[in-house]
């Protein structure tokens, strides 16, 4: 859709409400009229994300700009993937994202394409969200751009959002990870792949309009920006809240109705469990949530209230690890299944459900071909430390608290 | 004097076990019979072992790799 | 007389030639039995006391090496022996020989198959697990080959020896191939070694994403 007369200059957007912004809806004009239109490319775009202090919004972290620049200096055709997976099961922002936002995160995929020079931008979304897939094909319909954009329906599982399965299954492979050289050097058919979030490439649709400085004007200094937070379990208010970066944490869950706090997980299933004193007085960042043993991550923040068993949701979730292991490696097939048992003998009142899952956690830890197994191992690991008390009602008899499935724990239907 | 450190591919590893047998010191098992291996350097009198290994292991999953730095 | 001892020397020769040509044919086909056997014994994952997983994988490996040398020489053998006339080209390339084309011809395919395998096989570790992988399968076709070639080649029929030693190496590879067959796929991890944490694992595929958590302090799972 072109504009044949230029648009009056769009104001960048003030507070908090740069992503998701509540009165907009998902249509190309009304994206346009909040924003503008992408620039064309003038600067360098790896450098100005850089200067913005852009980072991964997929859980790793990793300086955004830095992955830029690397694929741009790769010498042959290259591919820029759009990972909207959403393979943690906590995790909403992806999908609110991609429902209420589609432009923003093709803006950024295109604008990354044109700076690395890539012919084809694939947004990659679970096939588990058909509502998703219609709401960003429906977008893609829309725009008419340099490059070639394309959606694909991924496998609906959590080892299938893991980058290196996802290029091997664009690739013609199984949604399954695989050894070998990164996607920056070898991806999608052996080219060289940008494989980021879709948040952090919304991020970078922001940017290329309005610039690092802009960027930096919410949020801490080393960590700029806003980011997606989605808060889960026993709160009135369950959802994704965008909120810049250092945003107090007890602040969040008032906002989203938390009553008392039982139990808290910050960074979703592949988080940590904290200490909920000290985490509602935390501020949401690395920095302050690193004294507590988290980080921030993909932002995702697990509330259990008092009235329910905390012991029996992490037992849940380590159910989820182990059915959503891929099999390629016989620590993590292996290996979560019995955390998972040995969480269930903890549930059941048996003692040795605590060595043995302190023993599994450190034997599974790093031995897999991706980080499911870290996930799990992180996620028993510090509940064990923050239920000490759960752990001993159970011991006694029981805690008096009935398991309510606040956390979800889908089953994975068949192989990748 | 190169330092070696013997490291193992999880995805190709099926838990074969000729590792094992042919560097019992420095290959340990885990609990599901899969190798557990040192993040050092292998003592110098085992690296000839160790190379056999690599070429033995039926899925190729090992690996004998320099370390860099201090 | 020079004449007719000559006729008998050379006669002897091409005698000595012929037997050692199928000495060493049979020596080469039993040396392969072993190997296969031994192949499918490393594949699923066999080992007893004094055979660790280790030496079945070497013994494996020198039986095939030990089996090209006694093929090459049964090789030189068939080609330098006045009485056949196999040239070198026939060796490798089936049907041109001109003393018993057919079966002389499955030697010479059996020979280009097993110099296949054994080549990738040396060149593994450059060539990748997926490309070794997919040439070694071709030791199934290679081993039928050359029992057809030793059993069927030749104007004299085998011997009572040559019988027992055929049968047995083709009961050998007939009880190998069905071992091999009962294992579904590649290995099964953990297979024959489970540890007693796993007997009591969950089926993390079968059982439903539901804990069991006892709702008072009266009741107690077990």
């Amino acid at each position: 859709m072109t504009l044949l007369v230029p648009p009056a200059p769009v104001t960048p957007p003030v507070g908090p409400a740069r992503l998701i912004a509540p009165d907009t809806g998902p249509s190309l004009g009304e994206h346009l009229a909040r924003l503008g239109p992408l620039p064309r490319p003038t600067g360098d775009l790896p450098a100005m994300v850089t200067a913005a202090g852009v980072r991964g919004r997929g859980g790793a972290g990793f300086p955004t700009g830095t992955k830029l620049a690397e694929v741009a200096g790769a010498g042959e055709s290259k591919y820029v993937v759009a990972n909207g997976t959403e393979g943690e099961p906590l995790s909403a922002k992806d999908r609110a994202l991609l429902t209420a936002s589609p432009h923003l995160v093709l803006d950024g995929m295109v604008a990354a394409a044109l700076a690395v020079r890539a012919g084809t931008a694939i947004l990659c979304v679970s096939e588990g969200r058909p509502d998703v897939l219609a709401a960003v094909r429906r977008a893609v319909a829309e725009r008419r751009d340099p490059v070639e954009v394309v959606v694909a329906a991924v496998p609906d599982r959590y080892v299938a959002g893991q980058e290196t399965a996802l290029v091997n299954w664009l690739s013609g492979g199984d949604a399954v990870p695989t050894s070998g050289p990164r996607p920056a050097r070898r991806g999608v058919r052996g080219r060289p792949t940008l494989v980021d979030n879709v948040e952090t490439l919304a991020h970078v649709g922001l940017v290329a309009r309005f610039g690092a400085g802009w960027f930096r004007s919410l949020g801490l200094p080393e960590e700029p920006g806003t980011a997606l937070v989605t808060v889960a379990g026993g709160v009135a208010r369950p959802g994704v809240y965008e909120v810049p970066i250092g945003y107090p944490l007890g602040q969040l869950l008032a906002r989203a109705g938390a009553g008392p706090v039982g139990a808290l997980a910050v960074g979703g299933y592949f988080g940590t469990w904290i200490d909920p004193v000290r985490g509602l007085a935390a501020p949401l960042s690395d920095a302050g949530l690193g004294p507590l043993g988290a980080r921030l991550g993909a932002g995702c923040l697990a509330v259990l209230p008092t009235d329910s068993c905390a012991l029996a949701e992490v037992a849940a979730v380590a159910d989820w690890f182990a059915a959503s292991s891929a099999g390629q490696c016989g620590p993590c097939l292996f290996g979560l299944a019995d955390l998972a048992a040995a969480v269930r003998w903890l549930l059941a009142g048996r003692p040795e459900g605590a060595p043995a899952a302190d023993r599994w956690s450190a034997m599974v830890e790093g031995r897999g071909g991706c980080h499911l197994p870290d996930g799990a191992a992180r996620w028993v690991r510090s509940a064990l430390a923050v239920l000490g008390q759960e752990i001993e009602w159970h011991r006694a008899g029981g805690c008096g608290r009935p398991y309510r499935g606040y956390l979800p724990a889908p089953v994975p239907g068949g192989r990748a | 004097m190169k330092r070696l450190r013997l490291v193992v591919d999880p995805i190709a590893c099926d838990g074969r076990g000729v590792c094992r047998d042919l560097l019992p010191e420095v290959v340990a098992l885990d609990d599901w019979g899969f190798p557990i291996l040192p993040a050092g350097p292998l003592p110098p009198e085992v690296v000839a072992d160790a190379r056999r290994a690599v070429s033995l292991c039926p899925r190729l999953a090992l690996r004998l790799v320099e370390m860099t730095g201090a | 007389m020079t004449a007719g001892l000559t006729a008998a020397l050379t006669a002897g020769q091409s005698k000595a030639d012929w037997y050692l040509m199928r000495g060493t044919g049979l020596v080469a086909l039993v040396l392969f039995t072993v190997t296969l056997v031994l192949g499918v014994a490393g594949v699923r994952g066999w080992s007893r006391p004094g055979w660790p997983r280790a030496v079945v994988a070497v013994v494996h490996r020198n039986a095939a090496l030990l089996a090209v040398l006694f093929l090459t020489v049964h090789i030189v053998t068939a080609i330098v022996d006045p009485y056949v006339t196999v040239g070198w080209l026939a060796a490798v390339v089936p049907l041109v020989s001109h003393w018993d084309p057919v079966w002389t011809g499955l030697g010479a395919l059996s020979l280009d198959l097993a110099l296949a395998v054994v080549a990738t096989s040396l060149l593994r570790a450059r060539l990748g697990r997926r490309t070794w992988r997919a040439v070694h399968w071709l030791a199934y076709a290679c081993w039928p080959l050359a029992v057809a070639h030793g059993f069927l080649s030749g104007t004299d029929s085998p011997s009572a020896w040559d019988r027992v030693v055929y049968g047995l190496c083709l009961l050998a590879v007939a009880a190998a191939v069905v071992w091999r067959l009962r294992q579904t796929g590649d290995w099964a991890p953990g297979a024959g070694r489970v540890g007693p944490a796993a007997r009591h694992r969950p089926s993390p595929w079968a059982e439903p994403a539901v804990p069991v958590a006892p709702a008072s302090p009266d009741q107690r799972a077990s």
